[in-house]
């Protein structure tokens, strides 16, 4: 186990003779599956480590709501309209809890969100691809909940406890969200001749995209190894997104949707799907800056935190205006 | 439908169209709001509303009898058709404005379901019952906030008193009976709005006062929304939501 350590190198990451007594013990405690809590002593590489992956989902939860957003005000039935609401809506919850898992490490909401504008911290790469029909809603909750929630389940069991038991919570309403993303579609695959060619379509621009949601391939995954010995990955990127395309290829099947992929195969011997070669150019670009809504999808969120400034101040000079009253009284 | 059928009929669009064009506007925050905790509030108020409006125009469907469900009627009639006050569809402005607007609504729209709770009609009873526990929340949380804005910076108290200064002229049409809440009032099923008014009126000089924000002098009052006549904007609203459904009217979603 403790081999796994060398790839890093950092005080926190030494393995075996190297490692001092406490970095010894903590990891044998990951071994024996105990939670670490917030009071725990713990490495200042898995500190940051886990700082740097839950404030990157939490900022996924809150740049997602903009493409999602974007539909409420045109969802096409009541009914939907109260879903779609619901779930963008969950998502703030989600980026609530997740920012709060991150404070009991020691970062500040403020200080993670100046990241996230400054563009320093990064976001889930997806939300940078814009929804252009209805039928993208459905998408999103099928394939991007979908291969969340593939990648988010085994961190219900990560090592640090408090991100293992927001992701409980998280894993529940988003498979109650790709449920109703899938349903969305099937209502639209029964539907119109051109109900159809938006459910197509949609799939044709989210298909590629969502299969990068697992990140690079093993090979190229730096910190795969390291995060893995101490329970805050689970399986490696490569396995997760394996998973996701032999869940996934039937259900578009189903909806009689074809996967934009012609060297997709079933192969018999390995009992899996295999796929076609991912554009890993497309996905670094995108990661780095240059996908279509990158620039929107920052500015929007800089500009309700910037034009939102005065409200927060005005809550504060609130409460303390009332406390200095209380404390005169 | 007879006279007073159609009469209820008015009634129940006011205030499903009410609920649906306010809601709307308030679920374009989501996304945009000053902080993670106000998207979670804005989001719980624009279910609600949007909620209560499905519930509103199904009774009116049913009541018309004419096949129209609450979706046909959201999405199949123009501005003129749509019944709401026309404080709901003032734009969000900032969030001063957003707030204000809800707080002169949700004053008047609290004690109106309290009214409704008691109707003669089965049917709006429920749904007032229902709709008045999450109103409850909706006029303490944006009292709070008037109260916070006023009484919080300078810059927030001028944003604020601008809302109110504002919106004010839209304030008159909510608490002034017409024939169709005079004839329901006197049915039993309609809410008394002299009492709504009174109820208002208490709510807005109480939250005001602690707000440190002046009142405008009563003044010239906007009509017209109860009767179908609107401001420029709702055309604008109704083009945005109404557009799936109607470029393919022969689908389901």
């Amino acid at each position: 186990m403790y081999s796994q350590f060398v790839d890093t190198g950092s005080d926190g990451q030494k393995g075996g003779q190297d490692a001092s007594e406490q970095e010894r013990a903590f990891q044998a405690r990951i071994d024996e599956g105990i939670s670490i809590e917030p009071k725990d002593w713990m490495p200042e590489k898995y500190r940051k480590t886990l700082v740097r992956q839950i404030s990157q989902h939490a900022h996924s939860e809150i740049v997602g709501m903009l493409p999602e957003g974007n539909w409420i005000t045109r969802a096409p039935s009541l009914r939907r309209k109260l879903i779609l609401l619901a779930k963008v809506q969950d998502e703030a919850g989600h980026g609530l809890y997740l920012y709060s898992a991150a404070e009991t490490l020691g970062a500040s909401r403020d200080d993670l969100l100046d990241a996230l504008h400054d563009g320093r911290a990064k976001y889930s790469s997806i939300f940078n691809y814009p929804t252009l029909t209805w039928a993208d809603i459905g998408a999103i909750g099928w394939l991007v909940d979908g291969a969340a929630i593939m990648n988010q389940v085994p961190l219900c069991r990560c090592s640090y406890g408090p991100y293992a038991r927001a992701m409980v919570r998280v894993c529940k309403e988003e498979s109650f969200h790709q449920r109703q993303g899938y349903e969305l579609l099937l209502e639209m695959v029964n539907g119109t001749e051109e109900q159809k060619a938006m459910a197509q379509d949609a799939l044709n621009r989210w298909w590629w995209p969502s299969l990068m949601m697992f990140g690079p391939a093993d090979g190229d995954s730096v910190h795969t190894q390291q995060s893995m010995a101490w329970k805050i990955k689970r399986h490696t990127n490569d396995e997760l997104r394996q998973r996701f395309i032999d869940q996934t290829v039937p259900q578009a099947h189903y909806l009689g949707l074809s996967i934009p992929d012609p060297d997709l195969r079933w192969n018999e011997e390995t009992g899996h799907y295999e796929i076609g070669e991912i554009d890993w150019d497309e996905f670094w670009n995108v990661v780095n800056g240059n996908g279509p809504c990158n620039r929107e999808r920052l500015a929007a969120r800089r500009t309700a935190y910037e034009d939102g400034a005065w409200v927060r101040e005005a809550a504060r000079a609130h409460a303390e205006k009332r406390q200095k009253r209380r404390a005169a009284a | 439908m007879n006279t007073r059928e159609q009469q209820q009929f008015e009634y129940l669009l006011r205030l499903g169209d009410s609920d649906l064009i306010l809601g709307q506007r308030l679920s374009a925050w989501l996304g945009h709001a000053p902080v993670l905790e106000e998207e979670m509030a804005t989001g719980n108020v624009a279910l609600d509303l949007v909620g209560q409006a499905r519930s509103w125009l199904s009774l009116a469907g049913e009541l018309e009898a004419q096949g129209r469900d609450a979706d046909r009627l959201a999405y199949f009639r123009d501005a003129f058709d749509y019944r709401n006050v026309l404080i709901t569809e003032r734009p969000n402005g900032d969030y001063a404005y957003t707030i204000m607007r809800q707080f002169l609504f949700d004053a008047y729209h609290y004690p109106l379901l309290q009214q409704l709770s008691g109707s003669a009609h089965e049917g709006i009873r429920e749904v007032a019952a229902k709709s008045v526990k999450e109103v409850e929340y909706h006029v303490r949380r944006s009292s709070e906030w008037v109260i916070r804005m006023g009484d919080g910076t300078q810059e927030s108290h001028q944003r604020i008193q601008a809302a109110l200064d504002d919106l004010w002229m839209y304030t008159g049409e909510m608490l002034t009976p017409d024939d169709v809440d005079d004839a329901l009032l006197e049915a039993g099923v309609g809410a008394d709005l002299e009492q709504v008014a009174w109820s208002w009126h208490d709510r807005v000089r109480a939250v005001t006062e602690e707000a440190t924000l002046t009142l405008p002098d009563e003044s010239w009052m906007q009509q017209g929304g109860k009767q179908g006549r609107h401001t420029e904007h709702l055309g604008y609203i109704l083009a945005e939501m109404q557009h799936l459904p109607r470029s393919y009217p022969d689908a389901r979603w």
